[in-house]
């Protein structure tokens, strides 16, 4: 799919940004579009769309089991819906709508959990999303995506509108840098973006802990020469096992990065396919622990538990230690 | 307490909430001001709640539903000795207890609070259990109107008048104001003193900033036997500082150096 926002790929954005320009394209072509909120346009940067498209824009006032709900009926009719709201109270509060009414009703909502992970820092643990991946993943019939740069959300937000089933994309708060400058990589629902070749190692990473992986790669190759590979793996569910698959056979040790709990998200994912399928290999899930999160602000408690360049540096080399 | 120096705790708390949400450089100012006079007459005149009871099972009970406005019940629970009011200087940093919503870890808070709709689904459980126990403890909550839309908050109001538990009280802080904009363009809920008495509840219109009017009102409760009361304190988003009142963008605003200053000076007088 081709671009529409040409610019995207020079500034680095918060993703969710992106989303609401790349919606308003959307719908200045396309009156089906339809967007619902619930007191959540300010958060999800979507006072400009209400503004211009105030047809297509639905709110529901402080309930997002109604939100859901609502979302699912206008689906029904063939409306491109995006429900739009804190991934935190989107994926918790209305999970038994997201279950029935979107994923088993198969009404094709497109679900935007926003300002997700830890994205609210010292707002604390009712306003962190840790646990998101792990609930939707065990639910049929929904793909689960975490665009990590901008051009990998305008991406997602095209392919998600032209889907026709029922999916979740989760975004956070903070300006992303390109992964990547090459424009042969593209992106595709359902396939990872390998965003640099290395044999030593690969980090899986999804959303927003691709960069700094990324980042902890430069740092590996250039205080250590190590040779180390970095997939974006955005779409969660469906995982891309052929990409895992080759990366198991090419590199040494494999760790996965997300902003989430260590239960259940992508590295568990990960994990339970290459076990399965015999191609074990040092690993290593890298999140945020099952314990009482740590306050502060997103980047502190990302820092405390090593999702950042030197703490992700830090755990490859402590993990290369192991076979060396 | 007596009331003029029920008026000067206001001025003093108001104030002391601007202080900490421009330390912490976060926090929900409007929200916070709106609702501190009714904690005010809470704390200092109606609930039995001391650092000396509160493990005692027959305390009474405040659970703070709307939990994003922190600032204002960690001001009072500092000033009636929960704890020393300088661990306020660490709102919102690394490794603090006291973030931006209420929990636990804070000596005096009864629930960890922050997404909507929660405080009176527990608050009910709570003053079940009175009844179960045949405790005196009364149970008070705090409720936004942006937050009433959510679904929980009308299961709740059914159990409260079905157990008939006259010894719950929710306070509507009826600011008119959510993020988006006024309430009634977000989600309309008026008439919603004829919605709470139709599914049995006994309500009492205040002005939400009329300390002794706030007072009769709690000291009235229940207003009728064998109901749930609910007070609807008609409140300011952003009382006491001219540019913060009414306004949608003090939702979550920080005031600048320039306007804490101007803000602190109105609140003096
Ligand atoms: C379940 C849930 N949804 C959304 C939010 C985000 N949120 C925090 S405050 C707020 C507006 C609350 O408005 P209101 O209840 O009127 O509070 P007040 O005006 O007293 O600040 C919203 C939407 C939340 N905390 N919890
Ligand atoms: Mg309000």
């Amino acid at each position: 799919m081709e671009h529409i926002t040409t610019e995207v790929a020079k500034a680095a954005k918060p993703n969710l940004e992106v989303f609401s320009t790349t919606l308003q394209q959307l719908a200045a072509h396309d009156r089906d579009v339809v967007v619902v909120t619930s007191d959540s346009r300010g958060s999800g940067k979507l006072v400009p769309f209400g503004k211009k498209y105030p047809e297509q824009i639905v709110e529901i006032g402080i309930a997002e089991q109604n939100l859901v709900g609502v979302a699912a009926g206008l689906a029904s009719t063939g409306k491109k819906t995006f429900a739009v709201s804190p991934a935190c109270f989107l994926t918790a509060r209305a999970l038994e709508q997201i279950k029935n009414d979107v994923a088993y009703s198969d009404n094709a909502v497109k679900l935007i959990g926003i300002s997700a992970g830890v994205s609210y820092g010292a707002l604390g643990s009712t306003h962190h999303s840790l646990h998101d991946y792990a609930v939707l993943r065990a639910i049929n019939n929904l793909t689960i995506v975490a665009p990590a740069d901008n051009y990998e959300t305008e991406q997602a937000i095209l392919q998600a509108s032209e889907l026709g089933k029922p999916i979740y994309l989760r975004f956070g708060k903070k300006n992303m840098p390109l992964l990547t400058e090459d424009r042969a990589n593209t992106f595709t629902l359902g396939k990872g973006r390998m965003i640099k070749a290395g044999k030593d190692l690969t980090f899986i990473a999804t959303g927003e802990t691709v960069y700094p992986a990324l980042e902890a790669a430069g740092r590996l190759q250039r205080e250590n020469g190590l040779d180390v590979s970095v997939v974006s793996m955005h779409t969660i569910k469906p995982l891309d096992t052929a990409l895992l698959k080759e990366r198991a056979e090419h590199t040494r040790a494999i760790i996965t990065v997300e902003e989430h709990s260590v239960n259940g998200g992508l590295g568990e994912a990960c994990a339970a396919y290459l076990l399965q399928n015999h191609h074990g290999k040092p690993f290593k899930i890298v999140g945020i622990p099952d314990e009482y999160t740590v306050t502060g602000s997103q980047v502190e408690i990302l820092n405390h538990y090593g999702i950042s360049e030197t703490g992700l540096a830090d755990t490859a080399l402590a993990l290369l230690n192991t076979i060396a | 307490m007596v009331e003029s120096e029920l008026i000067a705790k206001s001025k003093e708390y108001r104030q002391k909430i601007l202080k900490y949400i421009v330390g912490a450089n976060a926090g929900h100012t409007g929200g916070s001001l709106s609702c501190i006079d009714i904690l005010n007459v809470l704390y200092n005149v109606v609930l039995n709640t001391r650092p000396e009871n509160f493990a005692s099972p027959d305390r009474d009970r405040y659970i703070q539903s709307k939990g994003h406005c922190v600032e204002a019940l960690f001001v009072v629970l500092a000033d009636k000795g929960f704890f020393p009011e300088e661990d306020l200087n660490t709102l919102c940093r690394y490794q603090s207890h006291y973030i931006g919503h209420p929990t636990r870890k804070v000596n005096g808070v009864e629930q960890n609070t922050g997404a909507l709709g929660h405080g009176l689904p527990i608050s009910v459980g709570t003053a079940l259990a009175a009844k179960m126990d045949k405790r005196d403890y009364r149970v008070f909550t705090l409720l936004g109107d942006g937050e009433l839309p959510e679904g929980s908050n009308w299961e709740a109001a059914l159990t409260a008048a079905h157990y008939k538990l006259d010894n719950l009280c929710a306070i509507l802080d009826k600011n008119s104001l959510q993020i988006t904009g006024p309430t009634a363009d977000v989600c309309n809920t008026d008439p919603v003193d004829e919605k709470f008495e139709s599914f049995g509840w006994a309500v009492k219109h205040v002005d939400g900033h009329d300390l002794k009017a706030i007072k009769e009102a709690f000291e009235s409760m229940p207003f009728e036997a064998g109901k749930p009361s609910l007070i609807i304190a008609h409140t300011v988003k952003g009382k006491g500082v001219s540019f913060m009142e009414h306004s949608v963008s003090w939702h979550h605003g920080v005031p600048n150096a320039e306007q804490y200053a101007q803000a602190l000076e109105e609140l003096s007088i």
